[in-house]
């Protein structure tokens, strides 16, 4: 392997400029830098939150002040000054918040158009409701009348705490406590909004759910909390997808998201995620620490997580599924591709407390450039789980020869009738599958492009179908050449 | 129309091809044999394009246009294919979508309409017969899971879909019982025309017996040392390969 021309070409293929890099002008409401009990005060203050929601984020701050930021990870993380972080930022309100799209600042809805998110027409279409972030407060959402109709919520976290405070003192923090880690006590002490779903009994959502996240005001941290519950034989399919403005400082995003499943209910969450991943010398882009994590709190019920991360400077990430009912299902599926300087440390969390309870991971990390793609997964039967299974396949994809790929599995296996199973290969893109292509009159990029997508085919085949198609053109729009 | 003149080879710091001269004309089939390490699957990978080797010496032109200098998928374009020794399994992409994307990338370069789904179905299923493979084909990842007779018929299909102008057959028969070489040669035998000419590699004489060569060439050492017709292929089989090397 002397010289490789081959190697060059990826590189050239590899490396595409980030498309959604533009930041839109709009007077943001912006609380000064820097983090005390009084900006805490002040947030929830701002947001006009019940007692039990300040006390909590107290709690989760005094907590995060005794712990230390998590450095176990295959990353390297420039240092994080968290007082120089503005930890409140809306769109400066007109008098009432907007009541229709009509109402929205149209600055906004050019941004959601640049970026292919059509908020008034093609979602209505294809069917889905969008309650959009934009930084941190939620500016509109649309089919709430068909949802409700269905006994649906589906809204802004602060409507929810508004409207809904019940559900909301009663679920929120029990996935993820407020000490659970760094980030998501940070999260808990400072979010500002998210989104909130509740399924009642026995219904089947009756549309996808889709939120798209922006960061937009420079040097905002951005802290969302998404909680989503499945009462009884319910079912909700879930869609997160974003994109971020380019700029040079790195921007922090710590999010938490809770999902619930009670008996006999099913979630399916799916994330594309296309953040800001920095330029190709490493410079800038989003840190994305969050924490993802489900209970099957109910027997018979079901998490499946599948994301698509392909942005993001930083990706620390570890959508889980704590299986508590009996006969619940677990399931994650991921692709995370890392270019450049990007770095992620990805996997997840299965953790067996019921019987029969059975788990399933499957993730294809793919390395380009300088990307270093770490999966990290955890699978861990107690005593009680009899009977558990999991299965776990981590397949790595190393383009060029200055990128890595790292596996990092681990297994607690506490009860003897558990079977627990692991695949893991790694491969370079193939000299000779690309040659194959070649031979056969197939453009490099084309081949490149159809390998990798093959390469992520069971991951692909979980997302919507729509979803589907937006992940494998993001998929393509990342390796593809710059030209063009 | 395909012409090769003193060509010379190395793959790192080791001359594999040390001056090979061959004149390919429309319609005639070449059989280049030898025995292991003589560099006959070398000279058709340099043929196709294949990276990892440098050529020091000489040139190739495929009607009068300089092989060399393409890119392989530029080579596929202008008519060149190679049916691979060992075809390589790409894990999730289907047999027909790459077969689909080679045949238009092609049709696109000779300035032909591309096919769409319907059609590029109904020429491949003809294909397909030809091959005696069955539908499960059509919806299986590229060489994924097929057994080496199954491979080898697929490189055929991909032929008789591509219709190249030169076809570089790579040890087509190796690995093949009697049955799937019948079926390999038949497809090969099939796409054999005055237009089209076909150079196979192979080590042993048997696949001479199906594909019937108007030339056979003995390459040892990285040269040509011996061309005949299929009588030396014969002879070969008889004294082995040792007595060409004395002469």
């Amino acid at each position: 392997m002397a010289s490789n021309p081959q190697n060059d070409t990826l590189e050239a293929l590899v490396n595409q400029k980030y498309r959604h890099g533009f930041v839109t002008d709009i007077e943001s409401d912006t609380v000064p830098p820097g983090l005390d009990e009084d900006v805490i005060r002040l947030i929830s203050l701002k947001k006009q939150e019940p007692d039990f929601l300040l006390q909590w984020r107290l709690k989760a701050f005094q907590h995060w002040r005794t712990m230390r930021e998590p450095h176990w990870a295959q990353l390297r993380v420039a240092p994080i000054d968290y007082q120089a972080i503005s930890y409140f930022s809306a769109p400066k309100a007109r008098k009432d918040a907007p009541k229709s799209l009509d109402e929205v600042d149209p600055k906004l809805l050019e941004t959601y158009a640049k970026l292919g998110v059509p908020l008034h027409e093609r979602a209505r279409l294809a069917g889905i409701a969008v309650d959009a972030v934009f930084d941190s407060v939620s500016v509109a959402t649309t089919f709430k009348e068909r949802l409700a109709a269905a006994g649906v919520i589906f809204c802004s976290f602060s409507d929810a705490v508004r409207n809904h405070p019940a559900l909301i003192e009663q679920y929120l923090g029990t996935v993820v406590p407020h000490t659970d880690n760094f980030f998501a006590a940070l999260n808990s002490a400072v979010f500002t909004d998210g989104s909130f779903v509740y399924v009642p009994k026995g219904v089947r959502c009756p549309m996808e759910l889709s939120t798209y996240f922006r960061i937009n005001a420079a040097n905002t941290g951005q802290f969302e909390r998404t909680l989503i519950i499945a009462d009884e034989g319910s079912y909700v399919s879930y869609l997160e997808g974003c994109t971020a403005p380019m700029r040079d400082e790195n921007q922090l995003h710590a999010a938490v998201v809770e999902l619930i499943t009670l008996a006999d209910a099913q979630i399916k969450y799916s994330t594309v995620q296309n953040w800001y991943p920095g330029d190709e010398h490493g410079v800038g882009g989003i840190y994305n620490f969050v924490t993802k994590r489900g209970e099957c709190r109910g027997a018979n019920s079901r998490i499946s997580w599948t994301q698509v991360e392909t942005g993001s400077a930083i990706t620390w990430k570890y959508p889980s599924c704590v299986l508590s009912g009996d006969n619940s299902v677990g399931e994650f599926y991921s692709v995370a591709l890392t270019n450049n300087y990007q770095q992620a440390d990805t996997g997840t969390k299965m953790i067996h407390i019921g019987r029969n309870t059975r788990s399933t991971i499957v993730s294809k990390g793919i390395s380009a450039g300088h990307g270093q793609n770490s999966y990290r997964g955890l699978v861990k039967i107690l005593p009680s789980a009899t009977n558990a299974r999991n299965f776990t396949q981590c397949d790595s994809l190393l383009m060029g020869d200055r990128c890595g790929a790292h596996t990092f599995p681990y297994m607690e296996v506490r009860c003897p009738s558990a079977s627990v199973e692991h695949e893991a290969t790694t491969s370079k893109i193939g000299d000779d599958q690309l040659f194959y292509c070649l031979s056969r009159g197939i453009s490099e990029e084309d081949a490149v492009n159809m390998i990798v997508n093959g390469f992520c085919k069971s991951v692909f085949k979980e997302l919507p179908m729509e979803f589907a198609v937006e992940a494998q053109n993001l998929l393509a729009v990342s390796l593809e050449n710059a030209v063009g | 129309m395909l012409t090769i003149t003193d060509l010379q080879v190395r793959a790192g710091d080791k001359q594999i091809l040390n001056g090979i001269n061959l004149t390919v004309q429309p319609g005639e089939v070449h059989a280049i044999m030898g025995p292991n390490g003589s560099g006959k699957s070398t000279l058709v990978q340099v043929l196709a394009g294949r990276e990892g080797y440098q050529v020091t010496q000489g040139s190739v032109s495929l009607h009068g246009r300089d092989l060399l200098e393409l890119a392989p998928e530029e080579r596929a374009r202008a008519g060149v294919f190679l049916a691979f020794q060992y075809p390589v399994e790409i894990p999730g992409v289907n047999n027909v979508y790459l077969l689909k994307a080679g045949l238009n990338a092609i049709r696109k370069h000779r300035g032909q309409p591309e096919l769409d789904a319907f059609e590029f179905l109904s020429l491949i299923k003809d294909k397909m017969k030809l091959m005696q493979m069955d539908e499960s084909f059509l919806s299986r990842g590229v060489n994924e899971g097929f057994s080496g007779g199954e491979k080898k018929r697929n490189e055929i299909l991909q032929m008789a879909v591509l219709e190249p102008q030169l076809a570089l057959l790579d040890e087509t028969d190796s690995g093949l019982d009697i049955d799937a070489l019948r079926v390999v040669a038949k497809g090969v035998n099939s796409l054999r025309s005055p237009q089209r000419a076909i150079v196979m590699v192979t080590h042993y004489q048997r696949l001479l017996d199906y594909i019937e060569p108007d030339h056979v060439h003995v390459l040892s050492a990285g040269r040509i040392v011996k061309s005949g017709d299929k009588a030396l292929a014969r002879e070969l089989e008889r004294r082995g390969y040792d007595w060409t090397v004395a002469a």
